[in-house]
């Protein structure tokens, strides 16, 4: 496969940054897409040029890292992937294929793809926790939860936290990923004790962060690549008005 | 108090009185749309004329009516300060716009804009005429808003902004109504299909009989 890539090239957070046409050729069906990129690096290194820069590491699905924005869509063009497990099979010989970082002010951009997901860090340290003491392993059975329950927070939990929402979302906003992380553990009963002050304090830090607001327009769990529905937003709707309404946090 | 403040002014708070306020208005459209069918009577505006005399006479119609006024402004403030949120979270936009959502959805802003401007026209053309204007009086002591109303729509291009108007509210609506549900966390699988079958049913019904009002009576003047 021939291909065209348009890339976002950006030296640091202060430059301006802007797209750079490159040719790739010879590449196979069978690569996946952060393998052409290293196709492209190694031209490029070859051409004594700086290669672009960008985010991966297991490289199987899992990490949360790789984040590319790829024609208009996190992830590319495939439903429920991330973009280390999209293959150049997903394109056409002789394609312009644009690559963007994603896009959003708490995610500032480190260099060319790479930006500072921190923010979903700090989000998580305000509250994606849950305070048990150490000591034996429990009885698996010792806590009975209904096998639906445990579903949906174990959907919920599939969240790896690599942005797409934040990226697809029209106003940059979080809530996808925070109401996951929220809704992992509000509906387990390890959950209970923290549940109020955790929902508060995550929407706090999200809202300091920057991100924007949720308009319920859906694109967020249209491209996640785990597929977190969009009833984990409605879920921490109710969370955060229960909470606010009777946690004794005045 | 500041628990309150707090609550209301987060980003979660700002879109539940997006949604509260956007339920009223859905509220007030089917009774403004009941009350103005009456137009269509075919009895000169007799019972539409009566009918506007007891809403702008009403000491209780008039109290709802400020609460009306004051929740479109809430509806606008609210969606200007988010908006101005949701500008600054992604101040460097995309080559190629992402499209995983309705167009409706993510033009809310637009759309509410440009019912904004249909407002102040329709306020200034009927609202304004009825409260400060010179409407003749009828013989039966009420007055003869429907002259008003029929000489407005005689006008084509007054009836194309109308017909216009509410195509935009209906994309308005599209989205808006099944969103506010989400908003206040009812997401549930046996009230989910409801709610957005009766939304999508409201947006195509409400504005099409309201459309359906000056185009009825343009083509009879």
């Amino acid at each position: 496969m021939n291909l065209t890539l348009k890339v976002w090239r950006q030296k640091n957070a202060s430059d301006k940054g802007g797209f750079e046409t490159y040719n790739v050729s010879d590449i196979s069906p069978d690569m996946s897409f952060l393998e052409m990129f290293d196709v492209l690096n190694e031209q490029l290194v070859r051409e004594g040029k700086d290669p672009v820069h960008f985010d991966h590491d297991c490289r199987e699905g899992i990490c949360g890292m790789c984040s590319m924005y790829i024609n208009g869509k996190p992830h590319g063009p495939k439903d429920a992937i991330t973009t280390c497990q999209l293959h150049m099979r997903s394109f056409n010989d002789g394609d312009t294929i644009t690559v963007e970082p994603w896009r959003a002010a708490p995610f500032p951009i480190i260099k060319d793809l790479v930006t500072d997901r921190s923010s979903f860090d700090r989000i998580i340290q305000a509250g994606g926790y849950i305070s048990v003491n150490t000591g034996g392993v429990p009885d698996a059975n010792e806590i009975p939860i209904p096998k639906k329950v445990a579903d949906e927070a174990m959907d919920a939990a599939t969240c790896i936290g690599c942005g797409a929402c934040v990226a697809a979302c029209k106003n940059a906003s979080a809530m996808l990923f925070v109401s996951a992380k929220v809704s992992q553990l509000a509906l387990l009963p390890q959950g209970q004790v923290e549940k109020k002050s955790r929902v508060e304090n995550m929407v706090a830090q999200m809202d300091d962060e920057g991100f924007g607001a949720c308009t319920n327009t859906g694109a967020c769990s249209a491209v996640c690549p785990k597929e977190i529905s969009l009833t984990n937003i409605a879920r921490l709707n109710r969370e955060y008005f229960a909470a606010k309404s009777s946690s004794d946090n005045v | 108090m500041s628990w309150l403040i707090d609550s209301l002014t987060s980003s979660l708070g700002r879109k539940v009185l997006m949604a509260l306020t956007g339920l009223f208005l859905i509220l007030f459209l089917a009774v403004h749309l009941s009350g103005n069918l009456q137009l269509l009577k075919g009895d000169e505006g007799r019972q539409f004329n009566i009918y506007a005399e007891f809403m702008t006479s009403n000491p209780l119609i008039k109290v709802i009516s400020i609460g009306n006024f004051f929740f479109i402004l809430l509806h606008i403030v609210t969606s200007v300060i988010l908006n101005r949120r949701n500008k600054k979270a992604r101040p460097v936009g995309y080559a190629v716009s992402p499209t995983q959502s309705t167009w409706a959805s993510r033009n809310m802003g637009v759309l509410g804009f440009l019912i904004l401007i249909f407002l102040i026209i329709h306020l200034k053309g009927f609202w304004y005429e009825m409260k400060f204007g010179s409407v003749e009086t009828t013989d039966y002591d009420a007055k003869d808003l429907y002259a008003v109303v029929k000489a407005a729509y005689s006008q084509l291009w007054y009836v194309a902004i109308y017909v216009v108007s509410m195509a935009v509210l209906a994309f308005h609506l599209s989205h808006g109504f099944q969103s506010a549900f989400q908003t206040f966390g009812l997401n549930h699988i046996k009230y989910s299909p409801i709610i957005k079958f009766v939304g999508a049913a409201f947006a195509i019904v409400v504005p099409a009989l309201f459309a359906l009002i000056p185009i009825w009576m343009f083509l009879n003047s």
